[in-house]
């Protein structure tokens, strides 16, 4: 099951009720081709045709997220089996993505062991490199030194980096270290330094995709589901046509328009959480089996050069 | 005389390992039993809260943290005078409080998650 939103290409401003439609989306797939503007829903039926232009992009890749590997508690006591799912999905793709993005908590504990089975398990995505930034999960008691010794060689300071790819500039941040009481993620100052150097020499018209693992905008603070300074690195990419935002964290999928910047987060590989505010904290949503692979799943992302377009397909597992 | 050999690394190292679960468990070496099981000086961990978020204990008191979440937490001094190791579910961390003075905490893993312990 799948559903899609497409944005008008010639309005702007942002259309409430299409937000919210792709916001009670959560966990049963969405398509969204997104490219600021007004968010407009579309029937099924019209979901052929913009898939068909999706798959066409110029630039494929699969987002994962929250694999937690080490979990084993309800609603799922094998998170290594649904990540394998995961990538046995990203392997059924039409085409091979041309690389994957896992936007942390790769592991439930920062075990060396757990990093090995997520290590082994992802070697057999059909891929050419996967790119990771770290969860909170990650970087327990070593502030995040085996992580960056293992997934983050060659990256800024706490793991942070930027590469570009068919004219896209992809930055990969980090904002769950030195975090502070009473506080939501944070990127600091070193980092926030970094990005407006790193973006400094870029046009205006460059496609700019952002990957980190709390979301980057206040989804819900309450919860910590936000990131302290986000503002601050938002306001470095102002003058950018086209930002998106890539985040995982609250295990479901979600979406918000802000101007030029398209916020989405992806599902987990091993389990759900709650919506915002339904239940007494952001602990795991416990799910009858029957119900777990369809609140899982993958984001395939592609980007459509000429349009300046950038397609999100949420599919979950099963269903 | 080599198994034998084998026979005591591989006992040592289970004790090492042993040893160094127990001082992760209770974040100091050479821990004894608890000092002081008593409940009241006892701090749940559950849904993503310190309950009772603030206690007021007497100098010398052992303050046990225990979490009953589903999904792991840690106790960080705000001014850096403890640190527990993260704590997975039904583990817990003690720390001895010797010095009168309030003591902020907070999960460093979720900072949403704060408490507080007024030693008197």
């Amino acid at each position: 099951m799948a559903k899609f939103i497409i944005p008008g290409y010639s309005e702007d401003g942002i259309d409430r009720r299409g937000f919210l439609k792709c916001m009670a989306w959560a966990g049963t797939g969405a398509f969204c081709v997104i490219k600021g503007g007004v968010l407009k829903s579309y029937g099924l039926s019209q979901m052929a045709r913009y898939a068909a232009v999706a798959g066409k992009g110029d630039l494929s890749f699969v987002q994962i997220s929250d694999s937690h590997i080490g979990f084993n508690k309800p609603a799922n006591t094998d998170v290594t089996a649904t990540l394998q799912e995961a990538v046995a999905k990203i392997n059924a793709l039409p085409a091979p993505p041309a690389f994957v993005l896992h936007t942390g908590d790769l592991t439930h504990l920062s075990k060396p062991e757990e990093f090995d089975t997520l290590d082994q398990v992802l070697k057999s995505v059909k891929t050419s490199r996967i790119f990771y930034v770290p969860g909170e999960h990650d970087v327990l008691n070593d502030n995040g030194q085996q992580y960056l010794e293992r997934f983050g060689k060659g990256a800024q300071g706490g793991g942070w980096y930027s590469f570009d790819q068919k004219g896209v500039h992809f930055i990969g941040l980090v904002n769950v270290l030195n975090l502070k009481a009473g506080g939501l993620g944070t990127l600091g100052q070193e980092q926030l330094e970094w990005l407006e150097k790193d973006v400094e020499r870029l046009k205006s018209s460059t496609p700019i995709i952002v990957f980190a693992h709390i979301p980057l905008w206040a989804v819900y603070p309450e919860w910590g589901w936000g990131t302290d300074d986000s503002e601050q690195a938002l306001s470095y990419l102002k003058r950018f046509g086209s930002v998106s935002v890539l985040n995982g964290h609250i295990h479901q999928v979600m979406q918000k328009v802000e101007g030029n910047v398209t916020f989405h987060t992806a599902m987990s590989t091993a389990f759900p959480q709650p919506q915002p505010g339904t239940a007494p904290s952001p602990g795991p949503l416990k799910v009858p089996a029957e119900k777990l692979r369809g609140l899982l799943g993958i984001s395939d992302v592609n980007y459509l050069q000429g349009k300046h377009a950038v397609a999100i397909i949420d599919s979950p597992l099963q269903g | 005389m080599r198994d034998l050999l084998t026979f005591s690394s591989v006992a040592l190292a289970a004790m090492l390992l042993v040893f160094s679960f127990y001082a992760a468990a209770y974040g100091r070496p050479a821990a004894g039993p608890l000092e002081d099981p008593n409940d009241k000086y006892r701090i749940t961990i559950d849904n993503f809260s310190f309950t009772p978020a603030s206690l007021i204990v007497p100098a010398g008191t052992t303050v046990t943290w225990a979490n009953r979440d589903d999904v792991p937490h840690n106790v960080v001094s705000t001014e850096k005078k403890f640190k527990s190791p993260v704590l997975d579910t039904d583990e817990q961390f003690s720390y001895k409080f010797t010095d009168p003075g309030a003591y902020e905490y907070f999960c460093s893993i979720h900072p949403k998650m704060t408490g507080k312990i007024v030693v008197q």
